[in-house]
């Protein structure tokens, strides 16, 4: 068999240089230095870190989570530590361990508390990329509430945009009516890049005690199961949009990847496969090559949105 | 350290209504405590199965599991020589305090398990531990002859008095003479660890049983809040200090 031994997995986005377009996404891989213990985590494109807000956050009441036919419901409520602690004792930790750019994934409840964390991270110097949450599905009267609403995303945008250095990604929840609509308002506001999908709201009972099985209800839910949405989804906001994606959603290959960035997606995230098996970006990261020479595919950049 | 393999199954029995013994053969230097669990992946169900370590030695991880839901019931189907996918190594386990010499082992169900190591390790350590066990009913009981056979002092409740004390374990410790013990180690069900954390007139550490999403830290679904801020029971757990808990 003919083997391409040139398997180019590197990607920009917006000016920033990942190796490789496989990315733990926030929430399902913390500050990074815990997964350390199962494997380098060198090889990664880069990580998402854990949602961060102003204040440190408890998140839910237990349980928060719920299992799924191929997939899982969190609830967990963007538990974090604040901005500060995340500053001062979460990113050298995470240095020690991660010597590549890394994206802040940053929520908040206010315009005013979105602004201040920005800022503050924006300084950060192994900070490349922001990624603003404005699509948490567990809080309420924040993370989603922004980014249901064209008027409020496009506000939120503008107002972070105006204090920070670093291109700002927005993570776009896939619980609206028209994800393009939402996608291009950040767009027009300032966005330099957007991520895609947040998880999608849902809920299980447990039929033996006939109550909900998460405390607060409902949940995120996430896992091979969403992946057609949010490939859908990307391809959609990616064929609108002309800032880069990263796809989100369900991915659990390197096929996943691969079929992502067909539909539109620069770079993708990684979320509950790492819960599942902590290995999971590892393996993908190692099947990409093989996966590439049987699709013969040299250059990964080359089929950003070749299925559009 | 945790690690994932591949482990053979060598037993799979059913030793109680709905608990069942497995013996997993396989690599077992990153268990270093009882109280630790592994996690296991089941064909079919997204999300591992947590489960306590009841013993171990050089290549065998035994573990006892009620059969509950779709999980366990596929893992209670498993034949020797199947092959499970385990994270093995997580979770802090049990310590031994070496200060107190009169210990007490207070098991509840299928919390009985990881007190059977804990057992050995206190008798390698010269101290006798007395053991109580809880159990709904004389059929669901397991594992006391095991304690019996390590010569030390047990005792057995039911809930419904067909066995031993009619009652709960914190039952058992009505009978026993004040000052016969000055520390226990709990594991059990979330009603009988806080009865215990309550009433039982000692220090000691109590193991959680939280629903979990990964099991190793990741993702936050079993956080507490502690008197010592929040901690994950999957992975500063599942072992807690009395004080450290906050009973609800």
């Amino acid at each position: 068999m003919e083997m391409n031994h040139s398997h180019d997995m590197s990607v920009t986005l917006s000016g920033v240089h990942l190796d490789n377009p496989v990315i733990p996404a926030s929430g399902c891989f913390g500050f990074g230095y815990g997964m350390s213990e199962f494997y380098d985590i060198n090889i990664l494109g880069s990580i998402s870190f854990k949602g961060t807000t102003r204040e440190a956050r408890y998140g839910n009441s237990l349980p928060r989570v719920a299992e799924c036919e191929a997939g899982m419901i969190n609830s967990v409520g963007l538990q974090n530590p604040g901005i500060d602690a995340v500053i001062a004792e979460e990113l050298p930790k995470m240095r020690e361990v991660f010597h590549k750019p890394i994206i802040a994934n940053i929520s908040g409840f206010s315009i005013d508390e979105y602004v201040e964390c920005c800022a503050k991270i924006d300084r950060e110097e192994q900070v490349a990329i922001i990624e603003l949450n404005v699509s948490c599905p567990n809080v309420h009267g924040g993370g989603m509430s922004f980014g249901t609403c064209c008027d409020s995303v496009a506000e939120v945008v503008r107002e972070v945009k105006k204090v920070i250095t670093k291109p700002l990604y927005v993570k776009l929840t896939p619980n609206v009516t028209d994800i393009v609509a939402i996608a291009r308002s950040a767009e027009e506001a300032g966005a330099d890049g957007l991520c895609l999908i947040n998880t999608l709201l849902g809920m299980r009972i447990d039929i033996r005690t006939r109550r909900p099985v998460i405390a607060n209800k409902m949940g995120g839910f996430s896992g091979p199961a969403v992946f057609p949405v949010a490939l859908r989804m990307v391809w959609q906001v990616s064929r609108a949009c002309s800032v880069p994606v990263i796809g989100c959603g369900g991915v659990s290959s390197a096929s996943d990847v691969i079929e992502m960035m067909m539909a539109g997606a620069t770079a993708v995230e990684v979320g509950a496969a790492n819960l599942r098996d902590p290995y999971a970006c590892k393996e993908i990261i190692e099947s990409l090559p093989a996966e590439m020479d049987r699709l013969r595919i040299s250059a990964l950049r080359d089929i950003i949105g070749v299925a559009h | 350290m945790y690690k994932k393999n591949i482990y053979t199954v060598l037993r799979n029995e059913q030793i109680a209504p709905k608990t069942w013994v497995m013996v997993l053969g396989g690599d077992t230097q990153y268990l270093t405590a009882p109280g630790q669990f592994v996690n296991i992946a089941v064909d079919g169900k997204y999300l591992r199965r947590p489960i306590s370590l009841c013993d171990y030695d050089d290549h065998s991880i035994t573990l006892l599991y009620d059969v509950v839901g779709e999980g366990t019931a596929i893992m209670s189907r498993a034949k020797v020589n199947d092959t499970f996918d385990v994270l093995t190594g997580l979770g802090n386990g049990f310590w031994i305090e070496k200060e107190y010499r009169h210990p007490l082992l207070l098991g509840g169900g299928i919390g009985v398990a990881p007190l059977l190591r804990l057992a050995r390790d206190l008798k390698d350590a010269g101290q006798n531990p007395v053991v109580a066990l809880g159990f709904n009913t004389s059929a669901d009981v397991v594992l006391a002859d095991d304690f019996e056979a390590l010569g030390l002092e047990t005792y057995v409740s039911t809930a419904d008095g067909t066995r031993g004390v009619h009652g709960f374990v914190t039952d058992i410790l009505k009978g026993l003479e004040a000052g016969s013990y000055d520390y226990y180690y709990a594991c059990g069900p979330t009603p009988m660890l806080r009865a215990v954390a309550q009433t039982v007139p000692c220090d000691g550490q109590l193991s959680l049983d939280e629903r979990m999403g990964c099991g190793f830290g990741a993702c936050m679904c079993c956080s507490i809040e502690t008197t010592r801020g929040s901690k994950r029971v999957c992975k500063e757990g599942p072992v807690f200090r009395k004080e450290e808990l906050i009973w609800k």
